[in-house]
């Protein structure tokens, strides 16, 4: 290498440089899902319903509280946990207990679920309790959907809209 | 095992500085070189900046005006803009490992070293946020896996990766939040880097201009030749399945998708934490730190002047004495190199109380001690010529040289000597000849030690050595841990240059 002017080395070294940032800003490419995969997404928040419901009062219950805490009627805050289950083709591939939000568990549970699926017809099935049973769900929705490859196939819920939203 | 590394760095030093030149060699500037990549990329970014709308419907359509119709100027800009960021990444890499390899990095430099730990955290909050801001397919890869990156650590009531579900439910605050952190999380870069070297005195932020210039260019030719572009318009209801990655910035992120985001985050602080606490792994055992000796200060100032660490200040007096200031070592900048003692004209061997102490010492090495070295070590020289060589501690191993013309005085660090104590060796025919090495040239382990000393000897910097001293009785070789054979051929070439000198020089009285 000796022989080599300097220059030429010099230019070689800039080069080669570039050509690694230039590289490695763009490639390898990256395939975060597979070709033929759609990716289902499973995600609402939703509050459930009050563990307690809530309860007047006696006067002798009453009697025992500090003067200014007395309030006639007592609400605890804290809320249920959800259930969620989604069944996809008949099997069901998510169940899921989701824990009210907050300190005192008084806030919204929430679900950010992906699902990766291979593209084509699907069956879905999405069930929800919100309330106190011990059995059974509150809410259940069914689709049949052609999901694309590549899609993005979000599931909602919204209980204003009466349950789970499939696009 | 640091020690080969160490020889690795230097071995490639040395080809570097073959293509490059000593005075350009990038390796030994890489601090500079990331400042200097941070100016370009600031530069680039105001003028993307003027042209940018950093809402969510028009942010692409922006970008794509800059890299297409205006590919002269703003494509240009916006390549710069991303091969800058780009290049920060393996020279900051190269930086941490080459303070890491030579040592730099613990007893009171950790505070560059934890600060630098610091930097990082910003610079990929920039580069990241930066992929965010062009809302192309990648843009929406990095506001999706990031949100969910940062979902995993469970401290967010609402999974904030519900604000890019799909096209319906996209959240444009979320968005100019982001391009609000893009300028943020870069001007907290700067005021970190400016933190960063606030123990330094005369930081190397710039490069020499033509370096500048090469990489200026190479960035330019890269920009035109590969121009950085989008990847297609962020649509969320169809996930981006292949896209073109920056592995530099980015690189955290399939880990985060395709593990876990818990395994991310735990290689993120992981990494982060371990090499925060680095310095301490083992700490070093530090030599006790410079002390001032009032009796033998006149507060002129020179230490502080020198020391490369801002380990030195000049107070009011306060012992009464007819000086106005007087020096004052700070032990916790303080890294026991004696740089200080080199500037001290206390430190001059020529006085005459045979135990003098200098202004300021080094307790492990006091200057009387230094003027009793050179004197023993003359007196153990039987050869034809006389050499004394002073070495450095991060200098070469010397113990292989056995040569009875040539004693060896070790060092802390080279900036250590006083000039005098040159004078000393010579005039007082301690030696024929002055020999002086330590690390390689421009990669001093204090930063300013070699350049002190020669500036000394030049008498560009005070204490000047004496103009009767004569210079061809000295010679230098900066030979580092590596190049004992460069440093062996000029010391030979020295020998020969030496008794070829007339005998009837200043220091007559040898014969
Ligand atoms: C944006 C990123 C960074 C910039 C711009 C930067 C820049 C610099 C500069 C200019 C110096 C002074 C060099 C000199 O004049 O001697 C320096 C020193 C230093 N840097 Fe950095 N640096 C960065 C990141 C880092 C990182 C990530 C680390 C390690 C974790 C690090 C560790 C050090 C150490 C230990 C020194 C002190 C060396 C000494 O005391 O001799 N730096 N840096
Ligand atoms: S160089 Fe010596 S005399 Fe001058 S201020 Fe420093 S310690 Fe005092
Ligand atoms: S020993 Fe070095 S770091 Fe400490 S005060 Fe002297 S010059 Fe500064």
């Amino acid at each position: 290498m000796r022989d080599i002017p300097r220059w030429i080395l010099l230019v070689l070294h800039y080069a080669v440089f570039a050509a690694l940032i230039g590289f490695f800003s763009t490639r390898p490419v990256y395939r975060q899902l597979g070709p033929d995969l759609a990716l289902i997404k499973l995600s609402f928040g939703h509050a459930g319903m009050h563990k307690e419901d809530c309860h007047k009062l006696t006067p002798e219950e009453l009697a025992k509280l500090a003067a200014n805490m007395r309030q006639p009627v007592s609400c605890k805050r804290e809320r249920v946990p959800l259930l969620v289950e989604l069944e996809l083709d008949g099997e069901v591939i998510l169940r899921q207990s989701l824990p009210p939000s907050g300190i005192a568990g008084d806030g919204e549970s929430t679900i950010y679920h992906r699902i990766e699926v291979p593209a084509g017809q699907h069956d879905l099935t999405a069930r929800l309790r919100d309330s106190r049973r011990e059995e059974g769900f509150d809410y259940e929705s069914a689709a049949r959907v052609e999901l694309a490859p590549e899609q993005n196939y979000v599931i909602d819920f919204r209980a204003e809209s009466g349950g789970f939203i499939f696009p | 095992m640091r020690r080969a590394a160490r020889i690795l760095f230097e071995l490639i030093d040395r080809w570097s500085e073959r293509v490059f030149t000593p005075e350009l060699n990038p390796l030994v500037q890489l601090g500079a070189l990331v400042w200097y990549c941070y100016w370009i990329v600031i530069v680039s970014g105001i003028y993307l900046y003027i042209f940018f709308d950093t809402g969510i419907t028009r942010a692409y359509a922006s970008v794509e005006y800059l890299t297409n119709v205006q590919w002269y100027a703003g494509g240009v800009m916006r390549s710069l803009h991303r091969y800058a960021s780009d290049a920060m990444i393996p020279v900051v890499t190269l930086h941490m490992a080459r303070e890491f390899v030579m040592d730099r990095y613990r007893g009171a430099r950790w505070f560059a070293w934890g600060t630098g730990v610091v930097l990082l955290w910003f610079l990929y909050a920039s580069g990241i946020t930066g992929y965010w801001v062009v809302w192309d397919r990648l843009a929406q890869y990095v506001a999706v896996a990031t949100t969910e990156w940062f979902d995993a650590l469970g401290i967010f009531g609402k999974p904030i990766a519900r604000n890019f579900l799909n096209e319906a439910a996209v959240s444009g605050r979320f968005f100019t939040l982001m391009s609000f952190i893009h300028i943020a999380a870069p001007l907290l870069l700067l005021f970190g880097m400016w933190i960063h070297i606030q123990r330094h005195v005369q930081p190397r932020v710039n490069p020499p201009v033509k370096l500048a210039a090469g990489i200026l260019a190479t960035l330019t030719a890269l920009s035109l030749i590969h121009p950085a572009t989008s990847q297609g318009p962020a649509n969320l209801d169809i996930v981006p399945a292949s896209i073109g990655l920056d592995w530099f910035y980015l690189i955290i992120l399939p880990l985060a998708d395709r593990y876990s985001g818990e395994l991310a985050w735990a290689v993120a602080l992981g990494f982060s934490l371990l090499i925060f606490l680095l310095p301490w792994l083992p700490a070093l055992k530090q030599t006790p730190v410079a002390q001032v000796d009032l009796e033998n200060c006149n507060g002129c100032g020179r230490c502080a002047n020198d020391c490369p660490y801002n380990a030195i200040t000049l107070q009011n007096r306060t012992d009464g004495k007819p000086y106005k200031l007087q020096s004052s070592v700070n032990p916790g900048l303080c890294l026991s190199c004696g740089i200080c003692v080199g500037a001290c004209h206390a430190a001059s061997p020529f006085r005459r109380e045979p135990q003098f102490i200098a202004g300021i010492e080094l307790p492990d090495t006091p200057a009387a001690g230094l003027r009793d070295s050179i004197v023993l070590a003359s007196s153990g020289l039987h050869g034809d010529i006389r050499i004394l060589l002073f070495n450095c501690a991060a200098g070469p191993d010397l113990s292989s040289l056995d040569d009875p013309e040539l004693a060896v005085i070790a060092l802390p660090c080279i900036g250590m000597l006083p000039p005098s104590m040159v004078d000393f060796a010579i005039i007082n025919n301690h030696a024929d000849g002055v020999f002086l090495t330590g690390c390689r040239d421009n990669d001093c382990k204090y930063r300013h030690g070699i350049r002190w000393m020669q500036e000394r000897i030049q008498r560009r910097r005070e204490p000047f050595l004496r103009e009767i001293v004569p210079r061809e009785r000295i010679d230098q070789y900066w030979a580092g841990a590596s190049d004992l054979a460069g440093l062996t051929l000029r010391l030979s070439a020295f020998k020969r240059r030496l008794r070829a000198m007339p005998i009837d020089n200043p220091k007559t009285d040898h014969a």
